[in-house]
């Protein structure tokens, strides 16, 4: 399999690609459909919208408190002996966490799932710096073997069929190639253990931060959180400012909308609570935990009242799941860590809506990302938001703001304005159709590409109720034949 | 979602607004929604300087624009009357953004005042005409493709089945993924074409493989999208208006 690489710059090349692909197309599609019917079956006997309402909330209070909440966490993490350090973005979280290797001459870092770490690519970093760094997500080590980036950010590999599975693992660690996917979930699990006993430190995510009593929760499947958080006798857990919730009784509800929302689960097989490093007296655990705190453009998005809510997500996943557009066009298309609607809504502030203009755009707004939010973010609107902001009509408060604005696109939507509010040119029948059609954006041609153009009605409603209503005086009738 | 709604009792006089597509493309449909409505015995004024609700230049991100044109719909409707409008698209952008749109300026409580007299034909047909229907054609299986905007923005998803289901001669077919988008998505059609051409292809495929001669839709842009795929296709599968195919069968 060639290396590929993405970039949102190449949105519509790569959607071309991805839609003309027809292994990506069954891939994506077979994987959407079994994990939204696991979730509407997984939440059939709860009372889904109270839950939502509830999740929602407990996020809201978190981020309207979330400066005072980031230093009660710091505060209580250092009380339990886990280290804070905060990082403006993603290359001094790297420097960050380079540096606690080096001060333990690191060679090996082993990694859970963080999605953090892929925004501000630390494998590239640690290796540039002679330091390996293994991924032990099953999906992720896949991804990392096959010298990609993840799909998706609850199962990497999603793009990834068995038969491809097996060729790059027999590739790459010399297994037999087999169908048989306990065959090779042993293999690599075989693989990883080793790797894990040898590893000087790891690296993990962090779904949810503690403030009041300084724990910091991680969610998998695969143990391999557990290992990489107990096994080397560093644990470095780097996450996003966002992550942060005020109170422990906070996390239950929001553990049982992010297992269900994203996998159908009702329990993930693994929740672990970091709450130290290793005691006095005690066997096991690392011996030094680190925390690292990354804002990477989070606090530009929070001062803004209608952005801040791009920061509620939970990192569920459900909103790919659910999109048409992310179904057909798969994760690797947007060419950014996130993708999909949250990707699209969080892309652009982490990179600017230079980089990332086409996906504000990429939905029909069609809405099943934001029906299925387990925090009820406002994704369309969030969307149409930085669609203001590419067009110049926003506030300004994205990197890039207006970069999509065109002279000959403006003047069309001022002219659309003009005739929608001057209903005396509006009525003017085949003519105005005419114009309208002028109005379209340039790229008016695809649409026969697919489907045959409507025709504009040789009478418009306005003339047709202006009729009907000759007809009713001569007649004074009600009941009428269709003309 | 949308907040649980009272329904007022039928009331003497609606205004209708009839949207630029249907004003454009599908005058029929607009017509047959004011028939059954008159033939519900309710008055139905037809504000003559009706233009378009603003949608397009409003997901487009172009929201000055979007406003003006909003504004110039909300003096239309200067008596207490519902609003009745045939799209679940429309009907979503003036009950659920025209608020968002205004918020904080001159027009706020015009606005708010339109934007809850707001009801989606079907909604009204249903839940304040309840309208009873004799059906009078011929036995057709047919495919209801409810629009995600009547679908999620106003929550009207059982509305237009509802009233297909009142059709005696109608058989309902169950498609695939039937809350799955058509791909129209406005300005996404043309800005995202290939993606928009795949969505609409799957879409087709369904209501065919569902074996409906023929879909139902309460919204004319995805009527335009997936009616015009099948006739690109040269395939069978007709669409209509839900407001034509009730009047067609009933009157």
């Amino acid at each position: 399999m060639s290396v590929q690489t993405f970039t949102p710059r190449e949105f519509h090349r790569q959607a071309h690609d991805a839609l003309g692909n027809p292994q990506i197309r069954a891939n994506f599609r077979k994987a959407m459909d079994g994990l939204m019917t696991k979730r509407r079956d997984v939440f059939s006997d709860w009372d889904l919208e109270t839950l939502r309402e509830l999740g929602a909330n407990i996020r809201l209070r978190a981020l309207a408190k979330l400066p005072d909440l980031l230093e009660q966490l710091e505060a209580n993490c250092e009380a339990n002996g886990i280290r804070v350090h905060w990082a403006e973005d993603g290359d001094e979280a790297c420097r960050i966490i380079r540096g606690i290797c080096d001060s333990h001459g690191a060679r090996s870092v082993i990694k859970g799932k963080s999605m953090v770490s892929e925004e501000m690519h630390l494998n590239a970093h640690l290796e540039e710096a002679g330091i390996e760094a293994l991924e032990s997500d099953l999906g992720e080590y896949l991804v990392q073997l096959n010298e990609q980036t993840p799909s998706h950010i609850i199962m990497p590999a999603i793009h990834l069929n068995t038969d491809e599975i097996s060729e790059i693992l027999h590739d790459k660690t010399g297994t037999e190639r087999s169908r048989d996917v306990d065959y090779m979930t042993a293999a690599a699990r075989a693989q990883l253990r080793e790797r894990f006993m040898a590893a000087d430190v790891g690296v993990s995510g962090v779904n949810f931060a503690v403030a009041e009593t300084g724990t910091l929760c991680l969610v998998e499947n695969e143990g391999n959180g557990r290992m990489t958080t107990t096994v080397p006798p560093v644990h470095i857990a780097v996450t996003g400012i966002e992550k942060v919730v005020e109170h422990l009784r906070d996390v239950p509800p929001l553990y049982a909308l992010l297992t269900r929302s994203a996998t159908g689960q009702h329990v993930t097989t693994y929740f672990n609570m970091i709450s130290s490093p290793r005691k006095e007296g005690e066997h096991d655990g690392p011996k030094e935990v680190h925390l690292v705190l990354v804002d990477s453009g989070r606090s530009r998005i929070y001062q803004d009242d209608e952005l801040l809510d791009t920061l509620r997500c939970i990192r569920c996943g459900a909103c790919m799941n659910h999109c048409p557009v992310y179904t057909r066009v798969g994760g690797h298309t947007y060419g950014t860590t996130y993708p999909g609607p949250i990707g699209s809504i969080l892309s652009p502030h982490l990179m600017g809506l230079e980089e990332t203009k086409d996906l504000p755009t990429a939905s029909s707004l069609c809405g099943a990302c934001g029906e299925v939010c387990p925090v009820k973010i406002p994704i369309p609107d969030l969307l149409v938001r930085l669609r203001r902001e590419s067009v110049g009509e926003g506030r300004g408060n994205v990197a890039g703001a207006g970069v999509k604005r065109t002279r000959k696109e403006a003047a069309a939507w001022k002219g659309f304005e003009w005739m929608a509010t001057h209903p005396g040119v509006w009525r003017s029948g085949t003519a105005l159709a005419g114009k309208l059609q002028a109005l379209m954006p340039a790229k008016l041609a695809p649409w026969t590409d697919y489907r045959t153009a409507p025709k504009p009605a040789r009478a418009s409603l306005h003339a047709l109720v202006k009729q009907h209503r000759r007809r009713q005086q001569t007649d004074g009738s009600e009941g009428e034949n269709r003309s | 979602m949308t907040p649980v709604k009272c329904y007022p009792p039928k009331p003497e006089k609606v205004y209708f607004f009839g949207t630029c597509l249907i004003d454009l493309f599908y005058p029929e449909a607009g017509m047959d929604a004011i028939r059954l409505l008159e033939r519900e015995g309710v008055e139905v004024l037809f504000p003559e300087d009706q233009t378009c609700c603003g949608q397009p230049a409003y997901t487009s991100g172009y929201h000055d624009e979007a406003r003006a044109v909003a504004a110039a719909q909300l003096g239309l409707f200067p008596e207490p009357w519902p609003i009745v409008v045939p799209s679940g698209s429309c009907g979503g952008m003036m009950r659920k953004h025209y608020p968002q749109l205004f918020a904080g300026t001159d027009l706020e409580a015009q606005a708010n005042d339109v934007a809850g007299r707001i009801h989606e034909l079907t909604e009204f047909l249903v839940h304040v005409c309840h309208l009873q229907l004799e059906d009078r054609g011929e036995p057709e299986k047919v495919a209801m493709h409810t629009s995600c905007s009547a679908r999620r923005e106003m929550g009207l998803a059982e509305t237009g089945p509802a009233l297909l289901g009142q059709l005696g001669g109608v058989e309902l077919v169950e498609q695939e993924r039937a809350a799955e988008c058509c791909g129209f998505g406005g300005t996404f059609s043309v800005r995202h074409p290939e993606i928009s051409g795949a969505m609409v292809d799957d879409k087709a495929k369904a209501i065919e493989a569902a074996g409906a001669a023929r879909f139902v839709t309460s919204d004319c842009g995805c009527m335009m999208n997936i009616g015009g795929r099948f006739e690109q296709q040269k395939k069978a599968v007709k669409g209509e208006h839900i407001a034509s195919y009730l009047w067609r069968r009933t009157s």
